[in-house]
């Protein structure tokens, strides 16, 4: 009697190395930071920093590795998966960085702020690199999960609390929504299996069609919800507002890179022979999310409601190279949202390191004067506004040209010319805190307080715009290249 | 012998009473809780109305991973409500409105 006529072959653990020792060095970390005492959790710090430098190490030697597909096929090994980890990666590292002076001045845990932060890295990993429904679905919801923990962390704060609730109301809603489209879509082709899917509907009988289509909203719903694309972006602005600002400094970069990841995978992989439907729907939401974020975020005093505004304005510019619907344009929209995480990962850290000094930094007007307060800060805090605004030399106007340019090939100008008039519209508001920053008397004289490494890891955020914005060859081509 | 549209009809139902649920509810965050997991349930029903009738087993074991994952995501909810009741006193929707702008 034969008990497995299939034998499950054994996958190829190298493959998922990365995963394997995150995991594992997170519940080392989860361990250690229980039973160290609380005045040497510098020790639970360290390991955590450590093991992404591991992790990351791990990524960038495995880097130009073939694409293999391994585990029966679920999981799979390529250049965007490689390319989109190293960037999470490494977001999280600097996440971390800027968070350990705040974390110890509010009194908020430190090691378990550390531990949610990996297992929801674990889960950006694991969504990116899915070839599957089931662990696509897996790893969305280990990347919403513990983000959802992290909002709530402040656990004396009422608006954090608020904050936390609503961001998990919206999150268990569109995975439900993301699911029911998988759900018929594995219906009409009966199989959970991205490739397999790709095959199925590519030689679908013209009755299905109606079913796809249906289930291809469901997706692109679920999608636009995840990444806070109008209109499904209500829960955008009042969880960035809401959560600590070391909590908003990781949700506002890595996860919106997975993302895109997952846009892939469900889009460009799954639903290939459906890109002029698709294409339809992302034109929709892209044109939305631009005006409505880059018009919104002029009215607002917060400079974290600001931020969280254009968080969704520069979500409508990615899709713009997602919906090209060619390589070209797959290869801008993943270099716009690898620059944008970077650009959102500086400009959320000066927030953070300013809270550093006792005061939680909210409005812009508590941004006057930075200049003569802490004139480097101010420079690069200014570079960063300026690249999402656009500007050249730096990294977010090539990223913009790089979306506009695929635009063009595909024959979609005036979807370009109205990306371009609203680029301009938005540059408003990023020179308004500029001038803030520069033009105006401070009230509070003190200079700023931080660290010295978080003074060096903002100096290389800071500066990373300026060299990817006049070398952006490199990143350019390996963007490019990885379709 | 039930049809497959059958089945499907009740997912969608129960989709759509539970989106309706979430939209409509202003006065209780348990609802919420139980809205989010009807439509899980939703889902599932579809899963394993497909897998019977196209005779796949992976429909089913997905069934089984988003029962799991709703487990751990009600814990989760229930965990956040206990702290917004703590700290407010209140578990209406209606309350939920200092975030605003």
């Amino acid at each position: 009697m034969v008990f497995f006529p299939n034998p499950i072959p054994v996958p190829q653990l190298s493959l998922v190395l990365p995963e394997i020792v995150l995991l594992a060095l997170t519940c080392v970390v989860l361990l250690t930071d229980l039973f160290i005492p609380a005045r040497s959790k510098i020790i639970s710090y360290l390991l955590v920093q450590a093991s992404l430098i591991a992790v990351a190490v791990i990524l960038i030697l495995q880097f130009h590795w073939p694409t293999t597909y391994t585990f029966s096929d679920m999981f799979v090994f390529d250049k965007i998966g490689s390319l989109m980890k190293i960037f999470m990666v490494g977001v999280v590292f600097f996440v971390f960085l800027y968070s350990r002076g705040y974390l110890r001045q509010t009194r908020l845990p430190q090691g378990e702020m550390y531990v949610l932060g990996m297992l929801s890295l674990l889960g950006m990993m694991v969504l990116v690199s899915a070839n599957n429904f089931i662990p696509l679905y897996l790893g969305l919801e280990l990347l919403s999960l513990p983000m959802t923990a992290m909002v709530a962390m402040n656990r004396g704060s009422g608006i954090a609390a608020e904050a936390a609730i609503k961001l998990f109301v919206m999150s268990a809603l569109a995975s439900a929504i993301l699911l029911y489209g998988l759900s018929l879509l594995y219906g009409t082709t009966k199989s959970l299996d991205i490739n397999q899917v790709a095959q199925a509907v590519a030689t679908m009988p013209n009755s299905q069609y109606p079913v796809v289509i249906l289930s291809l909203v469901f997706v692109v719903i679920g999608f636009a919800f995840k990444i806070g694309a109008v209109p499904f972006h209500m829960w955008v602005p009042d969880i960035y507002a809401g959560s600590p600002n070391s909590v908003v400094l990781f949700v506002s970069a890595a996860p919106k890179i997975a993302g895109l990841g997952m846009a892939i995978r469900l889009l460009v992989q799954a639903l290939p022979s459906m890109n002029i439907e698709w294409q339809a729907l992302l034109i929709v939401i892209a044109i939305l999310s631009i005006a409505l974020g880059n018009l919104v975020a002029i009215a607002q005093r917060s400079f974290k409601r600001m931020l969280a505004y254009s968080s969704i304005a520069h979500m409508g510019y990615m899709l713009l190279g997602l919906l090209a619907a060619n390589p070209t344009g797959y290869g801008a929209a993943l270099f716009y949202i690898l620059v944008y995480s970077i650009m959102a990962l500086g400009s959320f850290a000066v927030i953070v390191l300013m809270s550093n000094s006792g005061i939680e930094i909210e409005n812009i007007s508590d941004l006057q004067g930075l200049n003569s307060r802490d004139p480097w800060l101010a420079f690069l805090l200014m570079m960063l506004l300026f690249s999402m605004a656009g500007i050249p030399p730096l990294a977010g106007f090539f990223a913009k040209i790089g979306v506009l340019e695929a635009l063009i090939g595909v024959h979609l100008v005036w979807l370009a010319a109205y990306a371009l008039i609203f680029a301009i519209v938005g540059s408003y508001y990023y020179i308004r805190v500029v001038k803030v920053m520069y033009f105006e008397e401070p009230k509070i004289t003190d200079p700023i307080q931080y660290s010295m490494e978080a003074r060096l890891a903002m100096s290389v955020n800071g500066l990373a715009v300026l060299v990817l914005g006049i070398f952006p060859g490199v990143l350019f081509t390996l963007c490019q290249r990885a379709f | 012998m039930i049809s497959l549209s059958s089945y499907l009809i009740l997912g969608a139902v129960l989709f759509g009473l539970s989106i309706a649920g979430i939209v409509l509810n202003r006065r209780n965050i348990i609802t919420l809780l139980m809205c989010v997991e009807l439509m899980l349930l939703a889902v599932n029903t579809n899963f394993i109305a497909f897998a019977h009738y196209l005779n796949d087993i992976a429909g089913e074991v997905f069934v089984f991973f988003i029962l799991t994952v709703a487990a751990a995501e009600t814990a989760i909810g229930l965990a956040i409500i206990v702290l917004v009741y703590r700290n407010r006193n209140t578990i209406d929707v209606a309350a939920l409105d200092s975030l605003k702008g």
